[in-house]
Protein backbone atom coordinates (compact mmCIF):
# COMPACT_ATOMS: atom_id res chain seq x y z
CA UNK A 1 0.00 0.00 0.00
CA UNK A 2 1.34 3.32 -0.64
CA UNK A 3 1.58 5.94 2.76
CA UNK A 4 -1.84 7.63 1.45
CA UNK A 5 -3.53 4.23 0.90
CA UNK A 6 -2.24 3.44 4.50
CA UNK A 7 -3.52 6.51 6.15
CA UNK A 8 -6.37 6.28 4.80
CA UNK A 9 -6.99 2.78 6.12
CA UNK A 10 -6.55 3.44 9.47
CA UNK A 11 -8.99 7.29 9.28
CA UNK A 12 -11.62 4.31 8.26
CA UNK A 13 -10.87 1.87 10.64
CA UNK A 14 -11.26 5.05 13.15
CA UNK A 15 -13.70 6.47 12.07
CA UNK A 16 -15.81 3.10 12.47
CA UNK A 17 -14.99 2.93 16.12
CA UNK A 18 -15.93 6.50 16.80
CA UNK A 19 -19.45 5.80 14.76
CA UNK A 20 -19.54 2.91 16.98
CA UNK A 21 -18.42 4.21 19.68
CA UNK A 22 -20.05 7.97 19.67
CA UNK A 23 -23.64 6.10 19.19
CA UNK A 24 -22.79 3.84 22.37
CA UNK A 25 -22.50 6.81 24.91
CA UNK A 26 -25.04 8.52 23.21
CA UNK A 27 -27.71 5.27 23.63
CA UNK A 28 -26.27 4.74 27.44
CA UNK A 29 -26.84 8.45 28.18
CA UNK A 30 -30.39 8.70 26.52
CA UNK A 31 -28.59 12.25 25.66
CA UNK A 32 -26.40 13.96 22.82
CA UNK A 33 -26.52 14.54 19.35
CA UNK A 34 -25.81 11.59 17.15
CA UNK A 35 -26.65 13.15 13.82
CA UNK A 36 -23.92 16.04 14.07
CA UNK A 37 -21.70 13.42 15.56
CA UNK A 38 -21.74 11.38 12.41
CA UNK A 39 -21.87 13.79 9.95
CA UNK A 40 -18.58 15.10 11.19
CA UNK A 41 -16.53 11.63 12.52
CA UNK A 42 -14.54 11.36 9.25
CA UNK A 43 -13.72 15.16 9.33
CA UNK A 44 -12.70 14.18 12.46
CA UNK A 45 -11.03 11.00 12.03
CA UNK A 46 -8.99 12.87 8.73
CA UNK A 47 -7.54 15.43 11.26
CA UNK A 48 -6.35 13.26 14.26
CA UNK A 49 -5.55 10.20 12.32
CA UNK A 50 -4.06 11.63 9.08
CA UNK A 51 -3.79 15.30 9.40
CA UNK A 52 -2.74 17.00 12.45
CA UNK A 53 0.69 17.26 14.60
CA UNK A 54 0.64 16.63 18.15
CA UNK A 55 1.27 14.40 21.32
CA UNK A 56 -1.71 13.13 23.82
CA UNK A 57 0.73 12.94 26.61
CA UNK A 58 1.37 16.56 26.42
CA UNK A 59 -1.42 18.29 25.84
CA UNK A 60 -0.25 21.84 26.33
CA UNK A 61 2.70 21.54 24.05
CA UNK A 62 3.15 25.21 22.52
CA UNK A 63 4.17 23.73 18.58
CA UNK A 64 0.78 21.47 18.53
CA UNK A 65 -1.63 21.69 15.84
CA UNK A 66 -4.99 22.92 17.17
CA UNK A 67 -8.20 21.13 16.73
CA UNK A 68 -11.27 23.41 17.85
CA UNK A 69 -14.68 21.99 17.68
CA UNK A 70 -17.10 24.55 17.62
CA UNK A 71 -20.02 22.93 16.98
CA UNK A 72 -19.84 21.82 20.33
CA UNK A 73 -22.72 19.95 21.03
CA UNK A 74 -20.86 17.27 18.44
CA UNK A 75 -18.87 15.76 21.98
CA UNK A 76 -19.34 11.97 20.82
CA UNK A 77 -17.52 12.80 18.09
CA UNK A 78 -14.67 14.51 19.57
CA UNK A 79 -14.50 12.92 22.68
CA UNK A 80 -14.62 9.72 20.80
CA UNK A 81 -11.59 11.35 18.41
CA UNK A 82 -9.81 12.48 21.88
CA UNK A 83 -9.63 9.11 23.48
CA UNK A 84 -8.75 7.34 19.68
CA UNK A 85 -5.78 9.11 19.60
CA UNK A 86 -4.65 8.54 23.45
CA UNK A 87 -6.01 11.44 25.16
CA UNK A 88 -7.99 9.85 27.73
CA UNK A 89 -8.64 6.01 28.27
CA UNK A 90 -11.25 4.48 27.19
CA UNK A 91 -13.03 3.78 30.94
CA UNK A 92 -13.74 7.62 30.83
CA UNK A 93 -16.66 7.27 28.08
CA UNK A 94 -18.37 5.56 30.21
CA UNK A 95 -19.42 8.24 32.35
CA UNK A 96 -20.56 10.87 29.34
CA UNK A 97 -23.25 13.10 30.91
CA UNK A 98 -23.21 11.21 34.32
CA UNK A 99 -23.43 13.23 37.27
CA UNK A 100 -19.53 14.57 37.52
CA UNK A 101 -18.32 13.46 34.72
CA UNK A 102 -15.26 15.11 33.25
CA UNK A 103 -17.41 14.29 29.84
CA UNK A 104 -19.92 17.26 30.01
CA UNK A 105 -22.29 17.96 27.34
CA UNK A 106 -20.40 20.14 25.50
CA UNK A 107 -16.86 20.23 26.37
CA UNK A 108 -14.49 22.15 28.99
CA UNK A 109 -10.96 22.31 28.56
CA UNK A 110 -10.68 22.28 32.24
CA UNK A 111 -12.32 18.83 32.47
CA UNK A 112 -10.34 16.80 29.84
CA UNK A 113 -6.99 17.22 27.56
CA UNK A 114 -6.79 17.78 24.67
CA UNK A 115 -9.83 20.37 24.46
CA UNK A 116 -8.36 23.41 23.35
CA UNK A 117 -11.57 25.98 24.20
CA UNK A 118 -14.76 25.64 25.87
CA UNK A 119 -17.46 25.24 22.94
CA UNK A 120 -21.34 25.02 23.45
CA UNK A 121 -22.91 28.46 21.84
CA UNK A 122 -22.85 28.59 18.43
CA UNK A 123 -20.24 30.94 16.58
CA UNK A 124 -17.71 31.01 18.91
CA UNK A 125 -14.99 28.59 18.09
CA UNK A 126 -14.12 30.32 14.60
CA UNK A 127 -13.12 33.76 16.54
CA UNK A 128 -10.92 31.90 19.31
CA UNK A 129 -9.62 29.77 16.52
CA UNK A 130 -8.52 33.08 14.80
CA UNK A 131 -6.86 34.55 17.99
CA UNK A 132 -4.74 31.20 17.74
CA UNK A 133 -3.88 31.50 14.79
CA UNK A 134 -3.08 35.16 15.12
CA UNK A 135 -0.64 33.94 18.22
CA UNK A 136 1.46 31.47 15.55
CA UNK A 137 1.92 34.73 13.17
CA UNK A 138 3.54 36.82 15.93
CA UNK A 139 5.41 34.27 17.19
CA UNK A 140 6.52 33.05 13.91
CA UNK A 141 5.32 29.58 14.81
CA UNK A 142 4.33 26.68 12.43
CA UNK A 143 1.66 25.13 14.26
CA UNK A 144 -1.72 25.01 12.13
CA UNK A 145 -5.19 26.02 13.33
CA UNK A 146 -8.08 23.65 12.31
CA UNK A 147 -11.69 24.95 13.46
CA UNK A 148 -14.62 23.08 12.79
CA UNK A 149 -18.26 24.74 12.45
CA UNK A 150 -21.89 23.70 11.69
CA UNK A 151 -23.45 25.00 8.36
CA UNK A 152 -26.24 26.59 10.68
CA UNK A 153 -23.76 27.67 12.99
CA UNK A 154 -22.71 29.90 10.08
CA UNK A 155 -25.76 32.30 10.64
CA UNK A 156 -24.09 33.30 13.67
CA UNK A 157 -22.73 36.78 12.73
CA UNK A 158 -19.65 36.30 15.08
CA UNK A 159 -18.34 33.93 12.34
CA UNK A 160 -18.29 36.81 9.85
CA UNK A 161 -16.46 39.01 12.27
CA UNK A 162 -13.87 36.49 12.25
CA UNK A 163 -13.97 35.67 8.98
CA UNK A 164 -12.81 39.36 7.62
CA UNK A 165 -10.12 39.59 9.98
CA UNK A 166 -8.60 35.88 9.37
CA UNK A 167 -8.95 36.79 5.34
CA UNK A 168 -7.27 40.62 6.06
CA UNK A 169 -4.19 39.22 7.85
CA UNK A 170 -3.95 36.01 5.65
CA UNK A 171 -3.82 33.36 8.41
CA UNK A 172 -2.63 30.86 6.19
CA UNK A 173 -2.48 27.95 9.28
CA UNK A 174 -5.26 28.48 9.52
CA UNK A 175 -8.49 26.21 8.50
CA UNK A 176 -12.11 26.23 8.84
CA UNK A 177 -13.88 23.56 7.86
CA UNK A 178 -17.52 23.66 7.45
CA UNK A 179 -19.93 20.56 8.04
CA UNK A 180 -22.38 21.52 5.11
CA UNK A 181 -24.93 18.35 6.58
CA UNK A 182 -27.78 21.38 4.96
CA UNK A 183 -29.81 20.26 8.32
CA UNK A 184 -29.55 22.47 11.45
CA UNK A 185 -32.31 21.72 14.36
CA UNK A 186 -35.27 22.23 12.90
CA UNK A 187 -34.98 22.00 9.16
CA UNK A 188 -32.96 22.69 6.14
CA UNK A 189 -30.44 25.33 6.26
CA UNK A 190 -32.06 26.55 2.72
CA UNK A 191 -35.54 26.91 4.14
CA UNK A 192 -34.32 29.32 7.17
CA UNK A 193 -31.82 31.37 5.65
CA UNK A 194 -30.38 30.20 2.72
CA UNK A 195 -26.55 29.39 3.15
CA UNK A 196 -25.48 29.12 -0.31
CA UNK A 197 -23.06 29.98 -2.20
CA UNK A 198 -21.37 29.44 1.11
CA UNK A 199 -17.76 29.26 -1.39
CA UNK A 200 -18.20 32.73 -3.03
CA UNK A 201 -19.05 34.07 0.24
CA UNK A 202 -15.66 32.67 2.08
CA UNK A 203 -13.95 33.04 -1.21
CA UNK A 204 -15.03 37.32 -1.22
CA UNK A 205 -13.86 37.24 2.25
CA UNK A 206 -10.02 36.02 1.62
CA UNK A 207 -10.15 32.94 1.94
CA UNK A 208 -9.11 29.97 -0.45
CA UNK A 209 -11.90 27.43 -0.64
CA UNK A 210 -11.89 23.66 -1.54
CA UNK A 211 -15.27 21.85 -1.48
CA UNK A 212 -15.30 18.58 -1.17
CA UNK A 213 -17.14 15.25 0.08
CA UNK A 214 -16.96 15.31 3.59
CA UNK A 215 -17.61 11.67 3.98
CA UNK A 216 -14.67 10.75 0.79
CA UNK A 217 -11.66 9.99 3.30
CA UNK A 218 -9.01 10.26 0.59
CA UNK A 219 -10.33 14.08 -0.49
CA UNK A 220 -10.72 15.29 3.36
CA UNK A 221 -7.03 13.99 3.34
CA UNK A 222 -5.68 15.73 0.18
CA UNK A 223 -7.25 18.96 0.96
CA UNK A 224 -6.55 18.96 4.62
CA UNK A 225 -3.00 17.35 4.55
CA UNK A 226 -1.78 19.97 2.14
CA UNK A 227 0.78 22.34 3.44
CA UNK A 228 -0.46 25.98 3.57
CA UNK A 229 3.14 27.76 3.42
CA UNK A 230 2.71 30.04 1.04
CA UNK A 231 -0.71 29.84 0.32
CA UNK A 232 -0.78 33.18 1.94
CA UNK A 233 -4.27 33.01 3.08
CA UNK A 234 -6.91 30.87 5.17
CA UNK A 235 -8.23 27.83 3.89
CA UNK A 236 -12.13 27.26 3.66
CA UNK A 237 -12.94 23.50 3.53
CA UNK A 238 -16.40 22.90 2.45
CA UNK A 239 -17.24 19.69 3.34
CA UNK A 240 -20.33 18.64 1.96
CA UNK A 241 -21.62 15.39 4.63
CA UNK A 242 -25.14 13.82 5.34
CA UNK A 243 -26.12 14.42 8.43
CA UNK A 244 -26.50 10.59 10.76
CA UNK A 245 -23.96 9.11 8.14
CA UNK A 246 -23.80 5.70 8.05
CA UNK A 247 -26.85 4.60 9.99
CA UNK A 248 -30.14 3.95 7.28
CA UNK A 249 -32.81 5.43 9.25
CA UNK A 250 -30.84 8.79 10.64
CA UNK A 251 -29.45 9.57 7.22
CA UNK A 252 -30.92 13.15 6.38
CA UNK A 253 -33.57 12.93 9.60
CA UNK A 254 -33.23 16.70 11.18
CA UNK A 255 -34.63 14.34 14.28
CA UNK A 256 -31.71 13.00 14.89
CA UNK A 257 -29.88 16.44 15.49
CA UNK A 258 -30.33 15.13 19.08
CA UNK A 259 -32.54 12.28 18.66
CA UNK A 260 -31.42 9.22 21.27
CA UNK A 261 -31.59 5.68 19.94
CA UNK A 262 -34.25 3.36 22.06
CA UNK A 263 -32.49 -0.55 22.27
CA UNK A 264 -33.81 -2.18 18.86
CA UNK A 265 -32.76 1.65 16.71
CA UNK A 266 -28.96 0.79 19.07
CA UNK A 267 -28.91 -2.86 18.02
CA UNK A 268 -30.02 -2.09 14.30
CA UNK A 269 -26.84 0.86 13.90
CA UNK A 270 -24.64 -1.56 15.62
CA UNK A 271 -25.07 -4.26 12.75
CA UNK A 272 -24.87 -1.28 9.62
CA UNK A 273 -21.85 -0.22 11.59
CA UNK A 274 -19.40 -2.66 10.50
CA UNK B 1 -19.34 67.69 41.40
CA UNK B 2 -15.73 69.09 43.16
CA UNK B 3 -12.58 67.09 42.16
CA UNK B 4 -10.55 68.98 44.44
CA UNK B 5 -11.24 67.32 47.95
CA UNK B 6 -9.27 67.38 51.30
CA UNK B 7 -7.63 64.47 50.24
CA UNK B 8 -5.18 66.14 47.93
CA UNK B 9 -5.27 68.83 44.96
CA UNK B 10 -4.33 67.98 41.78
CA UNK B 11 -6.49 65.43 39.57
CA UNK B 12 -5.43 62.72 36.99
CA UNK B 13 -6.73 60.66 33.95
CA UNK B 14 -5.98 56.97 35.27
CA UNK B 15 -5.59 56.19 31.97
CA UNK B 16 -2.45 57.23 31.76
CA UNK B 17 -1.02 55.22 34.44
CA UNK B 18 -2.94 52.35 32.64
CA UNK B 19 -0.95 52.92 29.30
CA UNK B 20 2.39 54.06 31.12
CA UNK B 21 2.15 50.68 33.22
CA UNK B 22 1.02 48.33 30.32
CA UNK B 23 4.34 50.05 27.93
CA UNK B 24 6.71 49.35 30.21
CA UNK B 25 5.67 45.36 31.03
CA UNK B 26 5.19 45.22 27.11
CA UNK B 27 8.73 45.92 26.88
CA UNK B 28 10.03 43.59 29.29
CA UNK B 29 7.51 40.86 28.37
CA UNK B 30 7.08 40.39 24.88
CA UNK B 31 4.11 37.80 25.51
CA UNK B 32 1.42 41.05 26.23
CA UNK B 33 -0.32 41.81 23.36
CA UNK B 34 -2.93 44.72 23.13
CA UNK B 35 -6.66 43.86 21.09
CA UNK B 36 -9.03 46.85 20.52
CA UNK B 37 -12.00 47.26 18.55
CA UNK B 38 -11.10 50.41 17.07
CA UNK B 39 -10.63 52.02 20.21
CA UNK B 40 -6.92 52.91 20.10
CA UNK B 41 -7.76 56.42 20.69
CA UNK B 42 -10.28 55.94 23.22
CA UNK B 43 -7.65 53.79 25.13
CA UNK B 44 -4.58 55.85 24.74
CA UNK B 45 -3.12 53.09 22.80
CA UNK B 46 -1.16 55.59 20.06
CA UNK B 47 2.00 54.99 21.80
CA UNK B 48 1.38 51.48 22.52
CA UNK B 49 0.90 50.85 18.58
CA UNK B 50 3.85 52.87 17.79
CA UNK B 51 6.40 50.72 19.81
CA UNK B 52 4.53 47.44 19.42
CA UNK B 53 2.78 47.91 16.25
CA UNK B 54 2.56 43.81 16.07
CA UNK B 55 0.80 43.32 19.15
CA UNK B 56 -1.87 45.86 18.88
CA UNK B 57 -4.46 43.73 17.54
CA UNK B 58 -7.35 46.02 15.84
CA UNK B 59 -10.10 43.42 14.85
CA UNK B 60 -12.40 46.54 14.04
CA UNK B 61 -15.15 46.86 15.39
CA UNK B 62 -16.36 43.51 16.47
CA UNK B 63 -16.58 42.88 20.11
CA UNK B 64 -17.38 39.08 19.53
CA UNK B 65 -14.33 38.66 17.83
CA UNK B 66 -12.56 40.84 19.82
CA UNK B 67 -13.18 38.88 22.81
CA UNK B 68 -12.77 35.63 20.96
CA UNK B 69 -9.27 36.26 19.48
CA UNK B 70 -8.18 37.30 23.26
CA UNK B 71 -9.04 33.79 24.49
CA UNK B 72 -7.05 32.62 21.07
CA UNK B 73 -4.27 34.56 21.72
CA UNK B 74 -4.35 33.36 25.72
CA UNK B 75 -4.16 29.24 23.74
CA UNK B 76 -1.37 30.39 21.98
CA UNK B 77 0.65 31.66 24.74
CA UNK B 78 0.29 35.82 24.84
CA UNK B 79 -1.01 37.71 27.68
CA UNK B 80 -3.60 40.00 26.18
CA UNK B 81 -5.05 42.72 27.15
CA UNK B 82 -8.16 43.59 25.68
CA UNK B 83 -9.04 47.47 25.91
CA UNK B 84 -12.53 48.78 24.68
CA UNK B 85 -15.38 51.18 26.04
CA UNK B 86 -16.69 49.16 28.60
CA UNK B 87 -20.40 49.26 27.45
CA UNK B 88 -19.29 47.16 24.34
CA UNK B 89 -16.90 45.06 26.29
CA UNK B 90 -19.19 43.48 28.70
CA UNK B 91 -22.55 43.94 27.12
CA UNK B 92 -21.99 43.15 23.44
CA UNK B 93 -19.69 40.69 23.49
CA UNK B 94 -20.96 39.14 27.27
CA UNK B 95 -21.68 35.43 25.97
CA UNK B 96 -17.70 35.62 24.97
CA UNK B 97 -16.53 36.97 27.63
CA UNK B 98 -18.48 34.17 29.80
CA UNK B 99 -18.08 31.11 27.41
CA UNK B 100 -14.69 31.99 26.34
CA UNK B 101 -12.78 33.95 29.20
CA UNK B 102 -14.68 33.29 32.32
CA UNK B 103 -15.70 29.89 31.77
CA UNK B 104 -12.72 28.28 29.74
CA UNK B 105 -10.96 30.48 32.23
CA UNK B 106 -8.30 31.73 29.66
CA UNK B 107 -5.27 34.28 31.11
CA UNK B 108 -7.21 37.21 29.60
CA UNK B 109 -7.38 40.87 30.60
CA UNK B 110 -10.25 42.48 29.63
CA UNK B 111 -9.88 46.30 30.46
CA UNK B 112 -13.39 48.14 30.21
CA UNK B 113 -12.67 52.36 29.45
CA UNK B 114 -15.00 55.10 30.44
CA UNK B 115 -16.85 52.77 32.31
CA UNK B 116 -20.06 53.83 34.29
CA UNK B 117 -21.41 57.35 33.09
CA UNK B 118 -18.37 58.51 31.60
CA UNK B 119 -20.28 59.07 28.79
CA UNK B 120 -22.35 61.42 30.10
CA UNK B 121 -24.91 63.18 27.57
CA UNK B 122 -24.41 60.05 25.32
CA UNK B 123 -26.59 58.34 26.97
CA UNK B 124 -27.56 54.63 28.40
CA UNK B 125 -26.45 52.82 25.48
CA UNK B 126 -23.12 54.43 25.75
CA UNK B 127 -23.24 53.85 29.92
CA UNK B 128 -21.91 50.91 31.38
CA UNK B 129 -23.21 50.98 34.89
CA UNK B 130 -24.66 46.82 34.35
CA UNK B 131 -21.35 45.68 33.89
CA UNK B 132 -20.74 44.64 38.13
CA UNK B 133 -23.76 42.76 37.94
CA UNK B 134 -23.15 41.18 35.02
CA UNK B 135 -19.25 40.13 35.79
CA UNK B 136 -19.42 39.51 39.27
CA UNK B 137 -22.09 36.16 38.67
CA UNK B 138 -18.58 35.11 36.74
CA UNK B 139 -16.83 34.24 39.74
CA UNK B 140 -13.61 32.74 38.00
CA UNK B 141 -13.09 36.17 36.50
CA UNK B 142 -11.05 39.02 38.98
CA UNK B 143 -13.05 42.23 38.69
CA UNK B 144 -11.08 45.24 39.90
CA UNK B 145 -12.15 49.35 39.71
CA UNK B 146 -9.26 51.57 40.76
CA UNK B 147 -9.94 54.22 42.58
CA UNK B 148 -7.15 56.97 41.42
CA UNK B 149 -3.37 56.43 39.35
CA UNK B 150 -1.63 54.49 41.62
CA UNK B 151 -4.15 52.15 42.18
CA UNK B 152 -4.64 51.44 38.51
CA UNK B 153 -1.01 50.98 38.33
CA UNK B 154 -0.76 48.23 40.62
CA UNK B 155 -3.96 46.77 38.95
CA UNK B 156 -2.27 46.67 35.94
CA UNK B 157 0.51 45.12 37.05
CA UNK B 158 -0.72 43.15 38.98
CA UNK B 159 -3.27 41.58 36.20
CA UNK B 160 -0.11 40.90 34.04
CA UNK B 161 1.49 38.71 36.95
CA UNK B 162 -1.72 36.93 37.66
CA UNK B 163 -2.58 33.46 35.92
CA UNK B 164 -6.39 34.28 34.86
CA UNK B 165 -8.97 36.24 33.58
CA UNK B 166 -9.14 39.60 34.96
CA UNK B 167 -11.17 42.40 34.44
CA UNK B 168 -10.31 45.85 35.11
CA UNK B 169 -12.97 48.93 35.49
CA UNK B 170 -11.37 52.30 34.25
CA UNK B 171 -12.39 55.85 33.79
CA UNK B 172 -11.30 58.96 32.16
CA UNK B 173 -13.16 60.22 34.95
CA UNK B 174 -10.00 62.36 36.68
CA UNK B 175 -10.08 61.89 39.78
CA UNK B 176 -7.37 63.30 42.53
CA UNK B 177 -4.44 60.98 44.27
CA UNK B 178 -5.91 59.11 47.47
CA UNK B 179 -2.39 59.62 48.98
CA UNK B 180 -2.78 56.80 51.70
CA UNK B 181 1.04 56.58 53.41
CA UNK B 182 2.69 53.20 53.09
CA UNK B 183 -0.09 51.87 50.79
CA UNK B 184 0.11 48.05 49.34
CA UNK B 185 -2.12 46.86 47.00
CA UNK B 186 -3.84 43.70 47.23
CA UNK B 187 -6.28 42.34 45.10
CA UNK B 188 -9.29 41.01 47.34
CA UNK B 189 -9.05 43.32 50.23
CA UNK B 190 -10.16 46.26 51.03
CA UNK B 191 -8.33 48.93 51.81
CA UNK B 192 -8.74 51.43 54.74
CA UNK B 193 -9.02 55.16 53.33
CA UNK B 194 -10.37 56.38 56.56
CA UNK B 195 -10.65 54.53 60.05
CA UNK B 196 -13.77 55.27 62.05
CA UNK B 197 -16.96 53.23 64.21
CA UNK B 198 -20.09 54.73 63.60
CA UNK B 199 -20.30 53.94 60.41
CA UNK B 200 -19.00 52.40 57.21
CA UNK B 201 -18.74 53.96 53.58
CA UNK B 202 -17.70 51.04 51.40
CA UNK B 203 -16.51 52.58 47.88
CA UNK B 204 -14.35 51.69 44.58
CA UNK B 205 -13.20 53.57 41.53
CA UNK B 206 -14.11 56.80 41.27
CA UNK B 207 -15.99 57.46 44.11
CA UNK B 208 -13.65 56.35 46.63
CA UNK B 209 -12.48 59.95 47.00
CA UNK B 210 -15.86 61.78 47.59
CA UNK B 211 -16.28 59.23 50.09
CA UNK B 212 -13.47 60.31 52.03
CA UNK B 213 -14.23 63.41 51.90
CA UNK B 214 -17.85 63.21 52.98
CA UNK B 215 -16.38 61.15 55.99
CA UNK B 216 -13.43 64.19 56.76
CA UNK B 217 -16.46 66.84 56.48
CA UNK B 218 -18.75 64.68 59.18
CA UNK B 219 -15.99 63.91 61.13
CA UNK B 220 -15.68 67.79 62.05
CA UNK B 221 -19.68 67.04 63.17
CA UNK B 222 -18.55 64.48 65.53
CA UNK B 223 -19.34 60.91 63.47
CA UNK B 224 -16.20 58.64 63.03
CA UNK B 225 -17.04 57.28 59.68
CA UNK B 226 -14.97 54.53 58.40
CA UNK B 227 -14.25 54.34 54.60
CA UNK B 228 -12.98 51.67 52.82
CA UNK B 229 -11.97 51.09 48.87
CA UNK B 230 -13.44 48.24 47.97
CA UNK B 231 -11.39 48.03 44.60
CA UNK B 232 -12.22 44.62 44.08
CA UNK B 233 -15.92 43.22 43.67
CA UNK B 234 -14.64 40.17 42.62
CA UNK B 235 -14.05 37.66 44.89
CA UNK B 236 -14.78 40.67 47.38
CA UNK B 237 -13.63 40.83 50.70
CA UNK B 238 -16.33 38.95 53.05
CA UNK B 239 -14.17 39.50 55.96
CA UNK B 240 -13.70 43.38 55.86
CA UNK B 241 -17.48 43.76 54.79
CA UNK B 242 -18.69 41.91 57.96
CA UNK B 243 -15.90 43.72 60.63
CA UNK B 244 -17.97 46.77 59.45
CA UNK B 245 -21.04 45.48 60.08
CA UNK B 246 -20.21 43.85 63.21
CA UNK B 247 -17.69 47.37 64.59
CA UNK B 248 -19.79 50.31 63.10
CA UNK B 249 -23.32 48.66 62.64
CA UNK B 250 -24.16 50.70 59.20
CA UNK B 251 -23.33 50.96 55.79
CA UNK B 252 -23.26 52.84 52.93
CA UNK B 253 -22.09 51.62 49.35
CA UNK B 254 -21.61 54.34 46.76
CA UNK B 255 -20.34 52.98 43.25
CA UNK B 256 -20.09 54.60 39.74
CA UNK B 257 -22.67 51.87 38.49
CA UNK B 258 -26.33 50.12 38.99
CA UNK B 259 -27.52 49.99 42.54
CA UNK B 260 -28.69 46.18 41.76
CA UNK B 261 -25.55 43.32 41.58
CA UNK B 262 -22.74 45.54 41.76
CA UNK B 263 -20.98 46.62 44.98
CA UNK B 264 -23.96 47.51 47.14
CA UNK B 265 -25.62 44.18 45.86
CA UNK B 266 -22.42 42.05 47.54
CA UNK B 267 -22.18 43.88 50.31
CA UNK B 268 -25.97 43.70 51.22
CA UNK B 269 -26.03 39.99 50.13
CA UNK B 270 -23.40 39.56 52.45
CA UNK B 271 -24.28 41.39 55.07
CA UNK B 272 -28.09 39.70 55.10
CA UNK B 273 -26.74 36.43 55.39
CA UNK B 274 -24.17 36.64 58.58
CA UNK B 275 -24.56 39.83 59.99
CA UNK B 276 -27.89 42.08 59.36
CA UNK B 277 -27.29 45.88 59.24
CA UNK B 278 -29.01 48.59 58.17
CA UNK B 279 -27.56 49.29 54.43
CA UNK B 280 -27.67 52.02 52.20
CA UNK B 281 -27.07 51.66 48.67
CA UNK B 282 -25.79 55.27 46.47
CA UNK B 283 -25.71 54.52 42.73
CA UNK B 284 -27.79 54.30 39.55
CA UNK B 285 -31.42 52.90 40.04
CA UNK B 286 -31.37 51.82 36.52
CA UNK B 287 -31.27 53.91 33.33
CA UNK B 288 -30.48 57.61 33.85
CA UNK B 289 -31.77 61.35 32.36
CA UNK B 290 -29.73 63.26 30.07
CA UNK B 291 -26.46 64.96 31.75
CA UNK B 292 -22.89 64.97 31.72
CA UNK B 293 -20.80 62.90 34.04
CA UNK B 294 -20.27 65.51 36.71
CA UNK B 295 -24.26 66.74 36.19
CA UNK B 296 -25.28 63.02 36.82
CA UNK B 297 -23.41 62.39 39.84
CA UNK B 298 -24.70 65.80 41.64
CA UNK B 299 -28.03 64.49 40.59
CA UNK B 300 -27.65 60.55 41.89
CA UNK B 301 -26.29 61.66 44.96
CA UNK B 302 -22.31 60.75 44.30
CA UNK B 303 -20.84 63.11 46.02
CA UNK B 304 -19.95 64.51 49.18
CA UNK B 305 -23.52 66.27 49.82
CA UNK B 306 -25.09 62.60 48.93
CA UNK B 307 -23.16 60.49 50.49
CA UNK B 308 -22.82 62.84 53.85
CA UNK B 309 -27.07 62.47 53.48
CA UNK B 310 -27.09 58.46 53.05
CA UNK B 311 -24.93 58.47 56.13
CA UNK B 312 -27.38 59.92 58.29
CA UNK B 313 -30.30 58.27 56.52
CA UNK B 314 -28.56 54.84 56.89
CA UNK B 315 -27.77 55.61 61.35
CA UNK B 316 -31.55 56.69 61.73
CA UNK B 317 -32.11 53.34 60.83
CA UNK B 318 -30.17 51.64 63.16
CA UNK B 319 -32.16 50.52 66.39
CA UNK B 320 -31.07 51.83 69.19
Amino acid sequence: MTPKTETVTLIREKALWMRRTAFSMVHKAQLGHPGGDFSAIDILATLYFGVMRYDATRPEWAERDRFIMSKGHATGALYSALCAAGYFPEGWLQTYMQPRSKLNGHPNRNYLPGIETNTGPLGHGFPVATGIAIAGQLTGADYRTFVLTGDGEQQEGSNWEAAMTAGFRKLENLTLIIDRNRLQQGQSTEDTTGMDPMDDKYRAFGFEVAVVDGHDLGALYDVLSASPKGRGKPLCVIANTVKGKGVSFMENQAKWHHGVPDDAQFAQAMKELV
Amino acid sequence: MSHVGPVKAGLADCRNAWVETLEALAAEDERIVAVVNDSVGSSKLNGFQKKFPDRLINVGIAEQLMVGVAAGLANGGRIPFVSAASCFLTGRSLEQVKADVAYANFNVKLVGQSSGVAYGELGATHHSIEDFAWLRVLTTITTIAPADAWETAQAVKWAAEHDGPVYLRLSRMPVPDLDIPGRTFTPGKAEVVRKGSDVTVIACGTTVHLAAEAADKLSDKGLSVRVLNMATINPIDVDAILAAARETGAIVTVEEASVRGGLGGAVAEITAGECPVPVERLGFPGFVVTGSTEWLFEEYGLSVAGISAAVRKVLARVTK
